[in-house]
């Protein structure tokens, strides 16, 4: 059985690693400037994460989380680890940014925008900060699904030199952050059985702090 | 292992994946003049909107207002559904979209009046399985422009494991603002026709297309798609890697067990981007293919983002189907450092593999190994 060793769940207002709310304050208040909070409270040095968009911002800094609990190695190159998301909005978020550069009268489109017109640019992200040498996919669904969430994993083990796969949802649209990442691994006794009841308990986990 | 059943081509090379795979024998180009939203001079490959609306009420009965991307990617369904003579309504039949962009020149109409939901791409995939009245939740794929072959890869996996006894693969990307803004901003867009691999490539020219291949179980007779793998390089979101390295590893996971004098030819990704051919070019020559034949179809279709994987692959099976080895159009003089072996002319060949690569932004690879049994 696969089993889930750390996953993390980012909200408007909530952060929860491992089942813990890391009680992250509000200082600079929801939207992007709560990523940039949760960038400085983790005490990241990385300077690329200012130059990525908010959905890539929300799904670097989970995975940030989720590799650090479990002590990965971002510094060698690893073959062996997939990266599968999916979300609902795809890039939209940053597509509306950059329609705004697009305009008649006011037309200064940028390859620094441009390039985030694609879901998949987050895999890209944490592909280059760990060096993530697997597979990297995007889905698109209407809604979160974990039934969907367990086949697309299943799918990536599917080669047989995988040997984890982080996966998740990563949703952000209209200063709305929805994220849920989680660490699968192909043999580990640790950890919880990665099925649809967990996937979605971390899913609606934040329930648990709202009020 | 899955088998092709029935494909599909709307292009500006033609309606149906015969006729286009006719035009690319005959050396034809679906690229011609157009302007960027600046009024630049470009180089595109674009449908004709009236023989497209033609076509779309002769073949289709419309439920409801399409957009272009739409009747594209309904056209070309329908006709290769039609083709396959599967169930389409079938809880059996799978459908898979797959699209970098989808609807998104109604970003620039905000009157549009199609409803807040035709923006999002599932709301595309929806689209197709209600035309065919198919009750399942059809699947998206947006993974840049490796698209259309990682939804052949979910193919490949919903079949394996019996979710379905066919799925429908369908590609589609039309040419927007957007999309011709984004792309000559990274000042990517070669002015004339592009000319990948060659000394003289300056960048891609965009181009619009569906396309749809009908898969179904089995491996008797016939071409089928064998195995996919998608790699990343872990290098830069826009820049393809110096060593070609998640290229290089997709293509050694789809060749285990088959030898390099074993594949006919590569069809390649081919953007004739600088970068990007020689990227693959690296690729290529590690995984010991540096004497494989290799050509781009770039040349007749532009790049046709989440389309291009679904149609490139069209014509690569059949050109394999025929034994044929297409030459890379408008190729003269080698551009490329290192050893790579671009096919000129078109060639008969007796070898029952061929490889499909495709390379997009976020790092991402893609490779797919096809067979032929007689």
């Amino acid at each position: 059985m696969k089993k889930i060793t750390s996953y993390c769940r980012i909200t408007d207002t909530t952060v929860i690693l491992n089942g813990n709310n890391l009680q992250i304050p509000l200082s600079e208040g929801t939207g992007p400037g709560r990523l940039t909070g949760i960038y400085r409270f983790l005490q990241i040095a990385y300077p690329k994460f200012h130059k990525m968009d908010s959905l890539s911002k929300a799904g670097f800094l989970a995975s940030e989380m989720v590799l650090r609990s479990l002590g990965y190695d971002t510094e060698t190159p690893d073959g062996s680890t997939s990266l599968v998301f999916a979300n609902s909005t795809a890039s939209l978020e940053n597509d509306k940014h950059f329609q705004e550069t697009i305009k008649k009268d006011n037309y200064y489109p940028s390859p620094a925008v441009f390039v985030y017109t694609l879901p998949n640019i987050v895999t890209g992200e944490i592909a280059i900060r760990n060096k993530i040498l697997g597979e990297t996919s995007f889905f698109i669904l209407e809604s979160f699904d974990a039934e969907k969430m367990q086949i697309f994993v299943k799918w990536a083990f599917s080669h047989s030199d995988i040997q984890r796969v982080l996966c998740g949802w990563v949703e952000y649209l209209d200063n709305h952050c929805d994220v849920l990442v989680m660490m699968v691994e192909k043999e580990n006794d640790n950890g919880l059985n990665f099925n649809i009841e967990y996937i979605n308990k971390f899913y609606y986990i934040d329930q648990k702090w709202k009020h | 292992m899955i088998k092709r059943l029935a494909d599909n081509i709307v292009s500006p090379l033609g309606f149906t994946a015969q006729e286009n795979y006719e035009a690319v024998r005959r050396m034809e180009s679906g690229i011609g003049p157009g302007n960027d939203p600046a009024g630049t001079a470009i180089s595109v490959a674009q449908l004709d909107p009236e023989k497209l609306e033609r076509e779309f009420l002769r073949m289709c009965r419309p439920q409801r207002e399409y957009t272009p991307v739409e009747k594209a990617m309904l056209l070309s369904a329908s006709l290769a559904v039609d083709q396959a003579g599967i169930n389409v309504s079938s809880p059996r039949t799978g459908f898979v979209l797959s699209t970098t962009k989808g609807n998104i020149h109604l970003l620039g109409m905000p009157d549009h009046g199609l409803g807040k939901d035709r923006i999002h791409l599932w709301h595309t995939a929806g689209l197709l399985s209600e035309y065919f009245g198919n009750p399942g939740d059809p699947l998206t794929i947006s993974n840049a422009c490796i698209s259309g072959a990682c939804a052949q890869i979910a193919a490949l996996h919903m079949l394996e494991d019996g979710l379905y006894d066919q799925v429908v693969v369908t590609g589609v990307d039309m040419i927007s603002d957007f999309i011709v803004a984004g792309f000559q901003s990274f000042k990517s867009l070669d002015a004339g026709r592009c000319r990948p691999f060659d000394a003289r490539r300056m960048g891609l020219n965009l181009g619009e297309a569906a396309a749809t291949i009908v898969y179904g179980k089995g491996n008797g007779k016939g071409i089928s798609l064998i195995n996919g793998s998608i790699r990343n390089d872990a290098n830069h979101i826009s820049g393809p890697s110096r060593t070609g390295e998640g290229l290089f590893r997709a293509i050694t996971c789809v060749m285990q067990g088959i030898a390099p004098e074993e594949i006919a030819f590569i069809n390649a990704h081919g953007t004739a981007t600088p970068y990007n051919d020689q990227m693959e070019a690296v690729a290529f020559s590690r995984a010991g293919l540096e004497k494989t034949p290799v050509f781009s179809l770039k040349p007749h279709f532009g790049h046709t983002l989440g389309a291009a994987g679904v149609l490139e692959s069209i014509i690569a099976m059949k050109a394999l189907e025929e034994g044929i080895v297409l030459p890379s159009l408008g190729f003269e003089e080698p551009g490329i450092e290192g050893e790579l072996n671009v096919s000129q002319r078109i060639g008969q060949t007796e070898k029952k593999y061929i490889i499909k690569t495709l390379s997009g932004f976020g790092g991402t690879n893609a490779a797919l190994l096809f067979g032929k049994q007689i």
